[in-house]
């Protein structure tokens, strides 16, 4: 394995972004070409991490660990387990797609916009590498403010409201999670002696169940429950994507939101086994009420762009519900539904965004026909839609199967009513495509669309290509990802068994 | 009687100021009367020197006339943070004052004394020595705070500064009278030897407080900030705002942790009230300002309230805490107020949020350190802000005062909101009229350049300094 190549992975854009900065104002066809070839650069870096990554291996590798403050403590320690390395591959492959998406789309302040996406970047895929929890907070918030200038600069007409909310939203969950990341950590020190943000010492050890680890999950959970976003946490996320540039909702919705699940699985679940067990109806009825109620917002959404955001609350109810059951199937099949939804629906951003650059609309009620003026932009807008609603064959089945089988073993109810959910998506899906692509077309100005352009098709094939991949061979994936769901669930309930013991 | 021997040493970074002081007096009087650049640069010098000095003379435990001057590492520490804050103050002076037609050497003189009280206020072993030194700084400031003289503003901000400071200093006084009159002594290290508990005592305490409560604009004796720091001139509110904070903490930490410790007086639950009220108020009324001079010192309010927090916790961690905020807190506030400074026009005009729109487009590089500055002050990593905020609340959590440490928190958040407001109007909006006038200062820059890397170097690596910030604080609390 090679020394430093997730911090390579991890710095990569960052640095890419601060060499951006030296690129002359007037040169903003320049400042595209680079951002776009660091972002590759960047993916040919990740694709090595897969290549090399041992899958029957549980413990993180690729690891890196240097001291940072040691009197406080903090270590700057990275590296990829089972878990995050998909999701560092899905960030990495993401970025490029929502840069070149955004050739035409950006034409103001197009370096500006390159640096802020690639400081994003290296945010993101720093929350999924990071080993320490003061580093990881870094990431964390560091990552916001990037965010905050994407939607807010580049954005619609109200998006300066929705820059705010989702800053300030974002902020009290994570705050809170702070005073709750120093608790641990004060607590941890005085129990055993060592006092460390270290991950995996900290994971290690038995909290007391009782209020005080209720309350650290609690805040926790808030930050990651906004950030997913959890019914009722969920009303920043409409107003962020329908304000956001295409290429900011890709991110938002294909990266952003999971790491809020991400969170759930790596910090919640294996630091506060006790109250995650016992908080799981909770989160069970919340990721229902989320499936359910996103699906049925989504069928009435006359705006393309507010149908696929509030699909994704759907949707992400689903990988919750995996999550909490706390069973092998349950969370690969919540880690591969992460995936899958950062595909299908970053796709299906990307299509809205290229509709709305010929249209400059995206109400459902202006399109009809697409089919008889565009029919290879239609058929992969159908595509995306059958794999966002899980038809077998295509990627969105194999998640929704496993979550639902992990579901079953443990909660007849909840899966039978997240099942209705997958109903509720055919809906409001394919309902949406026969307005916008089958029918006659019942508006002249979409008589003369273009179809899709090279570069089109250049964005939109590799994410289609996995769309197959995950659908039809998803233990290439799967199989990265076993050993290390394994170990996290007999951690967590040794965990549980031994503070249970304890409390007895 | 035996005169106390005169120790040099102790006295050195005050002394090499106050000599420089003396001298921009004199120099003052000689050709060329016409300009006074030569006065700033001379200041800047020995300031300088001042601050060499306290690194030569890091290390050093010294207690010189009767135990009432203290040079410790404790000292040391906070005499450097001053020099920074004086230091950046006569760089952005430089050419704001000249701009104005008001450059003058008595200006200089003004703020090297005033810089002289904070260092001794620093170095204070006795309340009496806190009381003069305190004294000789306010007294400064009063004048600078007014030498604006043409101005209404800043003529009410000099008056008002005046007025509620002799007020403070009274209270401060009577109380420094009624803990001589339980303990017998005003040396704080025996008024902590001292096992008298009564209610003398806690009167007294209660009246420092006041006063220095005062100094450090907290919640409610904060009333004055807001009509000085937008009255003042701009450069003599980022004296007020950090130098003149610094120096008031120095001596309320000293006075708190060496003559009322934990166990004599039950002083922690008076400072969580005022650390809750100040940390709120400052914030919340933040958000409806629109005046940048005036949102900026509510925002200072607040982050005095922030550094309560770190004394409420109390102990070697809070107290550390609490200094290592008080040197990112110098380096930021003065760095955002030098960006309001450099973009200020002549009139004093220029300072609203409406001027800002779009100055990213106009000012694109000042808009990208200003938003930094911003961005540190909520606390956003990796910037010296969040790794100030993480180790108060850290020290809060510590003690038990979880609850304190998520009020603390959660107006983070809500200082969140007026913070990135001004960034939305430098960003995301259309420049109303005309640009501000673009601001050419070599020194004003370079202010700048000093302040930005502070609050990037602090946040990046931060642990050498919470390391110094640890160390000066443990010899305080044998």
């Amino acid at each position: 394995m090679t020394p430093g190549l997730l911090t390579a992975v991890t710095f990569l854009p960052a640095l890419g972004g601060l060499g951006l900065a030296l690129v002359p104002r007037r040169r903003s066809d320049l400042a595209r070409v680079v951002a776009l070839a660091v972002a590759v650069a960047v993916l040919a870096l990740a694709v090595p991490l897969y290549l090399a990554f041992d899958g029957s291996r549980a413990d993180p590798q690729f690891e890196e660990r240097a001291a940072w403050m040691p009197t406080l403590g903090v270590s700057y320690h990275i590296g990829v387990d089972g878990i995050s390395l998909l999701l560092v591959l899905l960030t990495a492959f993401l970025s490029p797609l929502a840069l070149a998406s955004a050739w035409r789309a950006v034409e103001e302040r197009t370096k500006e916009f390159g640096i802020a996406m690639l400081i994003l970047e290296t945010g993101m895929i720093g929350v999924f590498v990071s080993l320490d929890l003061f580093l990881f907070y870094v990431f964390w918030e560091a990552m916001l403010i990037p965010m905050y200038f994407v939607i807010g600069v580049w954005g619609g007409p109200d998006r300066i409201y929705a820059a705010i909310k989702f800053v300030l939203y974002t902020l009290v969950g994570s705050l809170l999670m702070l005073v709750a990341i120093l608790a641990l950590y004060w607590q941890h020190g005085a129990a055993t002696g060592v006092y460390t943000f270290d991950l995996p010492v900290l994971s290690r050890y038995v909290l007391a169940p009782g209020l005080a680890q209720d309350l650290m999950f609690l805040a926790f959970a808030l930050a990651f429950a906004i950030k997913v976003p959890l019914f009722p946490f969920h009303t920043w996320l409409p107003d962020a994507h329908v304000e956001a540039p295409t290429a900011g909702s890709v991110i938002l919705a294909g990266v952003l939101l999971k790491m809020g699940t991400y969170g759930f699985l790596r910090f919640c679940l294996p630091l506060f086994p006790d109250a995650s067990i016992r908080f799981a109806p909770w989160v069970f009825a919340l990721a229902v009420i989320g499936i359910i109620y996103g699906a049925w917002v989504s069928t009435v959404q006359p705006d393309l762009k507010k149908l696929v955001a509030y699909s994704s609350v759907s949707h992400l109810g689903f990988v919750m519900v995996g999550l909490f059951t706390l069973t092998a199937q349950g969370l690969v099949g919540g880690i591969i539904q992460m995936i899958n939804h950062g595909l299908s629906t970053g796709a299906l951003f990307l299509m809205v965004g290229m509709i709305y650059e010929r249209r400059h609309t995206r109400l459902i009620a202006d399109f009809g026909g697409l089919w008889r003026v565009i029919p290879a932009f239609s058929a992969l807008f159908l595509i995306v839609s059958l794999s966002s609603l899980g038809l077998p064959g295509l990627n969105g089945f194999v998640g929704e199967f496993l979550i639902l089988v992990g579901a079953f073993q443990v909660n007849r109810l909840v899966a039978a009513l997240a099942t209705s959910g997958i109903v509720f998506a055919a809906v409001y899906l394919l309902w949406m495509c026969q307005r916008v692509i089958f029918g006659p077309v019942t508006h002249p100005e979409n008589r003369r669309l273009a179809d899709l352009s090279a570069r089109e098709w250049a964005v939109l094939a590799p994410a289609l290509a996995l769309i197959v991949w995950i659908g039809v061979y998803p233990v290439a994936f799967t199989g990265k990802t076993e050993a290390s769901v394994e170990a996290l669930i007999a951690q967590v309930q040794s965990k549980a068994a031994a503070a249970g013991a304890r409390a007895r | 009687m035996q005169l106390p021997t005169v120790s040099v040493r102790a006295l050195l970074p005050a002394l090499v100021v106050l000599g420089t002081a003396g001298l921009v007096l004199v120099l003052d009087l000689l050709p060329p009367r016409a300009r006074k650049g030569h006065l700033a640069v001379l200041s800047l010098a020995g300031i300088v020197l001042a601050l060499l000095s306290t690194t030569w003379l890091w290390g050093e435990e010294t207690r010189a006339f009767h135990g009432m001057i203290v040079l410790d590492g404790y000292a040391l520490f906070l005499q450097l943070v001053i020099c920074y804050a004086a230091g950046l103050v006569v760089l952005l002076s430089i050419d704001y004052l000249p701009e104005r037609g008001l450059e003058s050497g008595e200006y200089y003189a003004l703020v090297l004394f005033a810089t002289v009280g904070m260092l001794l206020m620093a170095a204070a072993g006795d309340l009496i020595v806190v009381f003069l030194s305190l004294e000789l700084m306010s007294l400064s400031l009063y004048v600078l705070a007014g030498y604006f003289r043409a101005r209404l503003a800043s003529g009410e901000a000099a008056m008002k500064y005046f007025l509620l400071g002799a007020f403070a200093s009274a209270f401060f006084l009577y109380g420094i009278a009624l803990v001589y009159g339980a303990t017998g002594t005003t040396n704080l290290d025996r008024i902590g030897a001292s096992t008298g508990r009564d209610s003398l005592l806690t009167i007294g305490l209660a009246l420092l407080l006041v006063g220095f409560g005062f100094k450090i604009s907290s919640v409610p004796f904060h009333m004055w900030a807001p009509d000085v720091y937008v009255g003042a001139p701009t450069s003599v509110t980022v004296l007020v705002a950090t130098g003149s904070k610094t120096a008031a903490f120095a001596a309320l930490i000293r006075v708190l942790v060496s003559a009322f410790r934990g166990g004599q007086l039950e002083w922690p639950f008076l400072l969580w009230a005022l650390a809750a009220a100040t940390m709120t108020v400052g914030n919340v009324v933040a958000i409806a300002q629109s005046n940048l001079k005036r949102m900026l010192a509510y925002s200072s309010v607040a982050h005095a309230g922030y550094m309560l927090v770190g004394l409420t916790a109390g102990g070697a961690l809070g107290a550390g805490a609490v200094l290592f905020y008080l040197l990112v807190y110098t380096f930021t506030t003065a760095g955002a107020f030098g960006v309001v400074l450099l973009l200020e026009r002549a009139t004093g005009e220029g300072v609203s949020l409406a001027d800002y729109a779009g100055l990213a487009r106009s000012h694109g590089i000042l808009a990208l350190v200003l938003s930094l500055f911003l961005l540190s002050l909520i606390g956003i990593p990796p910037l010296g802000g969040f790794v100030g905020k993480f180790y108060l609340f850290g020290a809060a959590v510590r003690s038990g005062y979880v609850g304190l440490a998520v009020i603390g928190v959660l107006n983070s958040a809500v200082a969140s909101y007026y913070y990135l407001r001004l960034i939305v109007y430098m960003y995301m909006r259309e420049p109303e009229d005309a640009p501000p006038p673009s601001a050419t200062s070599f020194a004003g820059g370079l202010a700048l350049a000093v302040a930005l890397a502070g609050v990037i170097v602090l946040g990046v690596m931060p642990a050498p300094f919470i390391d110094l910030a640890q160390a000066a604080v443990t010899p305080l609390l044998r």
